[in-house]
């Protein structure tokens, strides 16, 4: 926990700082390793950048039957909350900013804010093609929370069996990897979790398969299409902030492991070490989540959406709830 | 309108059907396939209007059509970019003489690239996103 007040200002500002400049860069990333995926060459690394500066500098039209104030409201309120989940998750050795104000549970409403956001600016756009894309994205929120649920609980759950108390705080989830704790068979459980985790990444990201509150074939652009100029750039700075949140909640749940711990190195070094190390974890979550993903699959319809997260998706959560359990209770015994 | 230097490494194009014979369309199709990849220069396909820097406008423009044409053509936000796809839009091409014409697409919306071609290769549309490129630099300079 920083105590000073100024500390805390220089913090939040070096993660936002931060979080927007790997955000974007695993975009580009993405766009790349997608391209050669489809054997093209795809294109340069900082090409989102280019994007966002030049989306900055191009008008912005906001449509006659909106609601301006909303309207404009959204893109910043949804950057905004976007970064404000990264004050509560650990980014490399660092502790979280806000460390000691919250804990998981406060994440995954935190997860909502950006897409609540969305729905906010999609219906203030007052464009038939934009409420459908608000009402598909609250749709898919509801889909993909309950397996989300699932998989924090049983990390949490686990640890509380372990009788390790405060079993919701992220330093707690950090301290105690939680594959140490479990025997084979909670490994298999835990195993299933971290696939359920990396098929919700997609939706929370609203990405393809789960790309329906979207949908540039059929909605022509869904619930941004009404957006332009500045407010089309702030959300595609959200779309990079929140690929950093979620592939870093997905780190912190799975692989809160520091490298410089394990090899012993410390001090400045060991905080690079540290901070190279996580954002390679995150770029392979991306990488696995986002670009493999979408390459291979083609879009979902919503109410496929729907049966793909609470019937198949809860079901293995369920059964990887249930092997974690069985796991420990035989440890027990 | 001042043009931005990133604006011509990251053009997003719409594509507008004015009444053509969906010939055009398959060659723009295809010169978004893995052979072309336009997206090595930024150069991506969006589905809204509003986020276009570049209209690609195809087809002679019906009479029904070009109250249309000039309401997305308003919708791109500045500074923006007007190709024209196929002979058709540039003089009616094989429905030069049909009644229910309002076109070519100049009488209607101003149009800074002209591709010619029934339906133009993919290779000629690429060489018109060169001369837009090149009008965009020159437009820069003068600035
Ligand atoms: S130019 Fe030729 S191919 Fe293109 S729309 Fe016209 S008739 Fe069809």
């Amino acid at each position: 926990m920083i105590e000073t007040l100024p500390a805390l200002l220089a913090g939040a500002v070096l993660v936002a700082a931060f979080s927007i400049i790997i955000g974007l860069l695993l975009m580009g990333f993405d766009r790349i390793v997608a391209a050669r995926m489809q054997a093209r060459i795809g294109p340069p690394l900082t090409q989102p950048f280019t994007d966002v500066r030049k989306l900055l500098a191009k008008e912005n039209v906001v449509p006659e039957n909106a609601i301006p104030w909303l309207f404009n409201l959204a893109p910043i309120i949804a950057l905004a909350s976007a970064i404000t989940i990264l004050f509560y998750l650990p980014i490399g050795g660092f502790a979280p900013v806000l460390s000691g104000g919250g804990d998981l549970i406060l994440v995954m409403y935190l997860l909502t804010l950006p897409a609540l956001a969305l729905v906010a600016g999609g219906f203030a756009s007052g464009s038939p093609y934009a409420t459908v894309g608000a009402q598909r994205e609250m749709v898919t929120m509801i889909a993909y929370e309950f397996p989300l649920a699932i998989v924090v609980v049983a990390i949490a759950w686990r640890l509380a069996a372990a009788g390790i108390s405060l079993p919701f705080s992220l330093a707690t989830i950090g301290a105690n990897p939680v594959w140490g704790l479990v025997g084979p068979l909670g490994a298999i459980g835990l195993l299933i979790l971290l696939i359920v985790l990396l098929i919700v990444t997609p939706a929370e990201l609203s990405r393809v398969p789960f790309d329906t509150p979207e949908a540039e074939t059929e909605l022509a652009g869904g619930i941004l299409v009404e957006y332009s100029g500045k407010n089309l750039a702030l959300f595609s700075l959200t779309q990079g902030v929140k690929t950093v949140a979620m592939a870093s909640l997905v780190v912190a749940l799975f692989f809160p492991y520091r490298l410089a711990a394990i090899a012993g190195i410390s001090g400045f070094v060991g905080a690079v070490v540290d901070l190279l190390f996580y954002i390679l974890l995150i770029t392979l979550v991306a990488f696995i989540s986002v670009s493999v993903i979408r390459v291979s699959m083609a879009r979902f319809r919503i109410n496929q959406v729907v049966s793909v997260y609470w019937i198949y998706l809860a079901i293995a959560g369920l059964a990887g709830l249930l092997l974690v359990m069985v796991d420990q209770i035989m440890g027990v015994v | 309108m001042k043009i931005p230097s990133s604006f011509n490494r990251s053009l997003w194009v719409f594509h507008l059907n004015t009444g053509s014979c969906n010939g055009c369309e398959i060659e723009i199709v295809a010169t978004i396939t893995p052979r072309y990849d336009p997206e090595r220069f930024g150069i991506r396909l969006v589905g809204s209007p509003k986020h276009a820097d570049v209209l690609l406008v195809t087809g002679p423009v019906t009479k029904k059509m070009a109250p249309r044409v000039r309401r997305v053509f308003e919708q791109v936000p500045d500074p923006k970019v007007v190709m024209c796809i196929g002979t058709c839009g540039q003089s009616g091409g094989v429905f030069y003489d049909s009644y229910n014409l309002d076109g070519p697409i100049d009488q209607v919306i101003p149009v800074d690239v002209y591709v010619p071609g029934c339906p133009p290769r993919p290779e000629a549309i690429v060489f018109g996103v060169v001369k837009a490129l090149q009008k965009l630099e020159r437009l820069e300079a003068e600035q």
